[in-house]
């Protein structure tokens, strides 16, 4: 697929990115460039900077320095509507579904940005997510922790977004409904028709997705290693702080 | 469909007490039975805005009085109520347009858009309340100040300046516009619009995600909010034939709150019953000197904030869901929310 942007169609270009809360600094300075179709994984512990790192892309925080571009577009002074709308997006840590509405309610809502017929994207959609299609005429906040992560994740699916920032969709799900993710997204990925970045401390699901994995550090990303390098406890131990 | 079921149960029901009220109530019973429809309808955009919408506005009220002055101002100017009418709608329907804009797209937070309209409903009621003497006069209406503008002109037929309506007629002028703000309501409730906005008041970070620009829903909602409550300002002048500052005051924008919490939040019938039952406990309450009705509506506030939070027809929607074989297990429990009735 030929996207317009840079030679050799890098979808996300970030550049020397800043920003914080306040007057506390997160983000230092980050570098990070994402081709279409790839799935990278951005691997840290507590408190580095990774959610920082999509709120910021998003737009939910401002950047203090550095550019974002999209598709070859500067987009680092856009609101978050206007980046979903040229076609990012985002399923933050918490899920934040729609409680009061029900799961085909949701998933209707996730369709504004479809250039399809909403019954036919939603239909679409559920092909990969067989699970919510028994659980349609439930309301959102009715669900499991599992479910609502992936009615989250396939509302943003009906949006037909080039680019998904997943921000730990591991956090607080049962093992079963993991494993489900990971199949939905390795077959999504595999199209190639959606761009992800994912954010994440469970080693197991980012290496079991991610094409390259990037470490981030005190808000900066300090090393690029392979999915299988992350299952090296060493390397763990010394970037990540955490146990395999 | 259920939803449909309920919403043709509920537009009978309107239809039976409209034209069954009268044959029941003498005139004095049905006097009052139109200003209840009217605070209803006050209670309705209330409701919408705040249940529905997520707007926390504690000036809905300045609404309210800019409709009922508009009715009195333009109605004493042109004879014939038509117009009138109409512009008492669509004045604070303007007005709320304008103040929405420069609170949603100036991204000002929910406390201080209680704050905003709650100064802004406080300084109508002192400008209005400085208006005394000849000099206030728009055309041949005098403001009045304090005073207020009495004999204000009743609703006629439309066009027909020459046919005043009588109590019953008026009864149905008022009982006919909360049925049609109702109708309406659920209308815009059950569109894609109002599932937008539902969502919104849900969480409104995640709608932005989406696409939708959340400020622009928030706007349409306040302003149809401002245009209801500016109809029912115009069915209270037109009710007492009479209009003062006071329904700009901080009372009366504390009652409609009352209303709603007590009738139910989220939920359309809610505040009607909520406005009707509080309206018609004052006015007993008025009727004898034992006790201040301020301070049972005092009371009744915190009981149902203590006890029973939610209101009155969530408590009893649930209580019939409980009942075995009424759509067990349909509906979740964690639902806050009643987007039926």
């Amino acid at each position: 697929m030929t996207l317009p942007g840079e030679a050799g169609g890098t979808m996300l270009q970030v550049d020397g990115l800043r920003s914080g809360y306040g007057r506390i600094p997160i983000l230092a300075g980050v570098n990070v460039a994402v081709a279409p179709g790839e799935f990278v994984g951005i691997l840290g512990h507590n408190g580095m900077g990774k959610s920082t790192l999509l709120r910021t892309l998003m737009g939910y925080l401002p950047a203090t320095g550095g550019r974002v571009a999209f598709e070859g577009r500067d987009i680092t002074k856009l609101s978050p509507t206007a980046r979903a709308r040229l076609g990012i997006g985002y399923v933050p840590q918490g899920r934040q579904i729609f409680p009061a509405l029900s799961v085909a309610e949701n998933l209707r809502m996730g369709c504004l940005l479809s250039k399809q017929d909403e019954r036919r994207t939603i239909e679409g959609v559920l092909e990969s997510f067989p699970r919510l299609r028994r659980l349609l005429d439930r309301t959102g906040g009715a669900l499991s922790g599992g479910e609502q992560q992936l009615l989250a994740l396939a509302r943003c699916l009906c949006g037909a977004p080039r680019l998904m920032l997943l921000d730990e969709p591991t956090e607080g799900i049962q093992p079963s409904i993991i494993d489900e993710i990971i199949e939905t997204l390795q077959s999504l990925s595999r199209g190639g028709a959606v761009t992800v970045v994912l954010v994440e401390q469970n080693l197991k699901f980012i290496a079991a997705l991610s094409q390259r994995i990037l470490i981030i550090q005190k808000g900066i990303i300090t090393r690029e290693a392979s999915p299988e390098a992350v299952q090296d406890p060493a390397l763990i131990a010394e970037f990540v702080g955490m146990a395999a | 469909m259920t939803g449909w079921a309920s919403f043709a149960a509920m537009v009978a029901a309107g239809l039976v007490v409209l034209l069954g009220l009268p044959l029941v109530f003498d005139l004095f019973g049905l006097l009052q039975m139109t200003v209840f429809a009217a605070m209803a309808v006050l209670a309705l955009s209330q409701g919408f805005i705040w249940g529905y919408g997520g707007i926390m506005s504690f000036g809905q009220t300045a609404f309210f009085g800019l409709g009922g002055y508009t009715y009195a101002v333009a109605v004493m100017n042109m004879g014939d109520s038509t117009v009138p009418v109409l512009l008492s709608v669509l004045l604070p329907t303007l007005f709320a347009a304008l103040l929405g804009y420069f609170m949603f797209y100036g991204r000002i937070s929910d406390a201080y858009i209680g704050v905003i309209t709650l100064t802004v409903t406080v300084i109508l009621f002192n400008v209005v309340n400085s208006t005394a003497g000849d000099f206030y006069t728009i055309g041949n209406a005098p403001l009045g100040g304090f005073n207020g503008m009495p004999s204000v002109p009743p609703l006629n037929v439309p066009g027909d300046p020459s046919s005043p309506l009588d109590p019953q007629q008026t009864w149905y002028a008022a009982m006919g516009a909360l049925l049609l703000v109702y109708i309406l309501l659920r209308a815009v409730l059950a569109s894609r619009f109002g599932r937008v906005v539902v969502a919104i008041r849900e969480n409104e970070t995640r709608a932005q995600l989406l696409g939708y620009d959340t400020r622009l829903y928030k706007l349409i909602v306040f302003a149809i909010g401002g245009g209801i409550a500016g109809l029912a300002g115009c069915l209270y002048a037109n009710w007492g034939s009479f209009i003062s500052p006071t329904v700009f005051g901080l009372a009366t924008s504390a009652q409609v709150l009352i209303y709603v919490l007590v009738g139910g939040l989220g939920t359309l019938l809610g505040p009607i019953l909520g406005a009707v039952g509080i309206q018609y406990l004052i006015s007993v309450i008025g009727a004898q000197e034992m006790v201040n009705a301020n301070l049972v509506l005092g009371a009744v506030l915190v009981v149902f904030v203590l006890l029973v939070p939610q209101g009155l027809v969530p408590v009893v929607q649930g209580l019939f869901r409980r009942v075995p074989g009424v759509r067990r297990g349909q509906v979740a429990e964690a639902a806050p929310v009643e987007v039926e009735l």
